[in-house]
């Protein structure tokens, strides 16, 4: 089985985000960046699924040369080789439009990623890779298991899941429990800086541009009512508020 | 014209795609054209004609017996042919992992530029141009999109709809389905019948780890009831199974954006707030004074849950 798991690199959870250049720019000082943490939870499932019945990984990054730690980490974490396609995932389709080109390339028979990147937050990459593949997807996905030619996988719904089998070829997007996060090992990490890495430019053109980023404005301060009288939460939330 | 991907549940349009269509009726004024609303499953004709009421002056249903069940892949087919068929250039829904995954796919076949988690009407002066949120809440983008066909994800509470009398007409469609559409095979599905939708819910009562424990959850159910809430909780409950996965809100669950959200034990981490710091008002119950919850709320009780909810409910009912 061949699999391919597509990875974001994305700021740390718990960054606090910022801009330069006249809003214009993401500012990168003091930011740790990180595998996207849904996409971290794709490659713990491939890894596992590797491990139980055979599997190679690719793992594919559409991003600049700054993403290559994130790289080897899921290099080391157990992929076997690894592909960067050379820009930066400013839009949606044109990421989507670089995972389609190398995956068709590589007639992969399962292509992972997570349900959504933790900066934009889209949701989308998944879909349409599968429809410009020609082949299903299913989002979010938190249980996955493959059995020859066919997956069984549940995925939430609102208010509850779902349980589905389809054949391969398939494009995933993966949310928790479908695996936990791994971390690597000194082994792996040794393995990792040899493990190929092969970097291609991209095709095509975004059909999005950001302008300018923005903050939220920020919060007033927080009104303390004593545990005593809670009840008259209620009464603010009525007549102050005005939400109930 | 604008096209507005409509959502039902239980043989209604869904609250939220509601106000995806008020936001796209908006849009078409805006362009100086008209909102249609495409709806997909079996549903009500006089139920259909309320997208009349929210700004849309037709919808187009298609009542196919294999389009009953929710099927991303059928759907977004038939969204794709719709927007061939009427020549759309703007599609709106209204966010949600079902509505992604439909989107996502006409987009794919649509090349169309597809933006999420968008929060204001567009910006028409130079180009199109949205404001989305990213970040999960800790931050906007001014978004110019350029794609012949553009497909706008709203988040919830973007647009506060005036309702109006008036109705659309309902036009049946047959579109062409595929069998390879269907080639997924749903084996069983586990839905929580007779609560509340967490995305749809305009109230949710959230607890933490300081709700100690599945059995201790009465009181905060008891308080959602009495409030007409639905019930969220923080990530460590669902992965403790205390809680069901899909009322996990946060950097990594559902994100929500409620009317009211009140957090009950739960601390504040960044990776929560980013779920729920778009609610209009948060409430956070906590017996530790220092909690960073507090930081972010607009109301707050230092106290312990298991006597401040009861006496909130008490109040809920006896406001009625
Ligand atoms: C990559 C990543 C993604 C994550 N994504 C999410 C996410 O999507 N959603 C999420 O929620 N978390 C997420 N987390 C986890 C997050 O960092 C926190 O660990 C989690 O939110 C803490 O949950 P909690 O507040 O319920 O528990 P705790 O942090 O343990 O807080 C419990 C709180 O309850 C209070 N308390 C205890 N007893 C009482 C009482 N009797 N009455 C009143 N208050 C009481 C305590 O003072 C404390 O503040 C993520 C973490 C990572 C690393």
């Amino acid at each position: 089985m061949k699999i391919l798991v597509c990875i974001s690199s994305v700021p740390d959870t718990t960054s606090k985000i910022s801009f330069t250049d006249g809003d214009t720019k993401l500012n990168k000082a003091g930011v740790t960046y990180i595998i996207g943490p849904y996409d971290d939870y794709a490659l713990a499932r491939a890894v596992e699924l590797k491990e139980q019945s055979g599997a190679t990984i690719t793992v594919l990054n559409v991003g600049g040369a700054d993403a290559e730690p994130q790289i080897r980490k899921a290099l080391a974490i157990g992929a076997d080789d690894a592909i960067r396609v050379d820009v930066e995932p400013t839009d949606s389709f044109f990421v989507a439009e670089q995972i389609a080109a190398v995956a068709k390339e590589g007639n992969y028979d399962l292509i992972l990623m997570g349900r959504e990147t933790s900066d934009y937050n889209s949701g989308v990459v998944h879909g349409i890779v599968g429809e410009m593949l020609g082949i299903p997807s299913f989002s979010p996905v938190m249980q996955l298991d493959v059995n020859g030619n066919e997956a069984s996988m549940t995925r939430e719904i609102e208010g509850g899941k779902e349980k589905l089998t389809a054949s391969l070829p398939l494009v995933l997007g993966c949310q928790e429990p479908i695996a936990e996060w791994k971390i690597p090992n000194m082994r792996g990490i040794m393995t990792a800086r040899t493990k190929p890495l092969k970097v291609i430019p991209a095709a095509g053109a975004a059909l999005t541009s950001t302008e300018k980023y923005s903050l939220p404005a920020p919060k007033g301060a927080c009104k303390m009512i004593p545990a005593e009288e809670a009840e008259k939460l209620i009464e603010l939330l009525k007549t102050e508020a005005k939400v109930l | 014209m604008i096209l507005i991907f409509t959502e039902i549940a239980d043989g209604a349009i869904k609250k939220s795609s509601l106000e995806a269509i008020y936001y796209g009726s908006k849009v078409a004024e805006m362009m100086g054209t008209t909102a249609t609303a495409l709806a997909i499953g079996s549903a009500d004709a006089a139920e259909l004609a309320k997208a009349g009421n929210y700004g849309a002056t037709k919808v187009l249903h298609a009542a196919d017996a294999k389009l009953a069940n929710p099927n991303s892949m059928a759907y977004a087919s038939v969204l794709a042919e719709t927007v061939k068929n009427t020549g759309a250039k703007v599609v709106v829904a209204a966010k949600s992992s079902f509505a992604d995954a439909v989107t996502a796919r006409a987009a794919g076949a649509l090349k169309a530029a597809v933006v999420g988690n968008v929060t204001e009407l567009p910006n028409l002066s130079n180009g199109f141009q949205v404001k989305v949120s990213i970040f999960t809440g800790k931050a906007f983008a001014d978004v110019n999109v350029n794609g012949d066909v553009k497909i706008l994800a709203i988040k919830k509470n973007v647009v506060a709809p005036v309702e109006s009398s008036d109705s659309a007409s309902v036009e049946s469609i047959s579109p062409i389905l595929a069998d390879n559409l269907f080639a997924a095979k749903v084996t069983e599905t586990i839905k929580a019948t007779g609560t509340i939708s967490l995305p749809e819910a305009d109230l949710v009562v959230s607890g933490g780890r300081g709700m100690k424990g599945p059995e201790h959850w009465q009181p905060l159910l008891d308080l959602a009831d009495a409030l007409g809430a639905a019930t969220a909780c923080s990530k460590p409950v669902s992965d403790l199974d205390w809680r069901p996965h899909h009322e996990h809100v946060g950097q990594t669950g559902v994100k929500v954006s409620p009317n009211l959200y009140i957090a009950c034990g739960i601390s504040g981490a960044i990776q929560h707030l980013a779920g729920v710091n778009s609610s209009k008002v948060l409430v956070v119950i906590n017996k530790d004074p220092e909690a960073p919850f507090f930081k972010a709320a607009d109301y707050g009780i230092v106290g312990d849950v298991f006597e401040v909810l009861p006496k909130l409910t008490k109040a809920v009912l006896a406001s009625k």
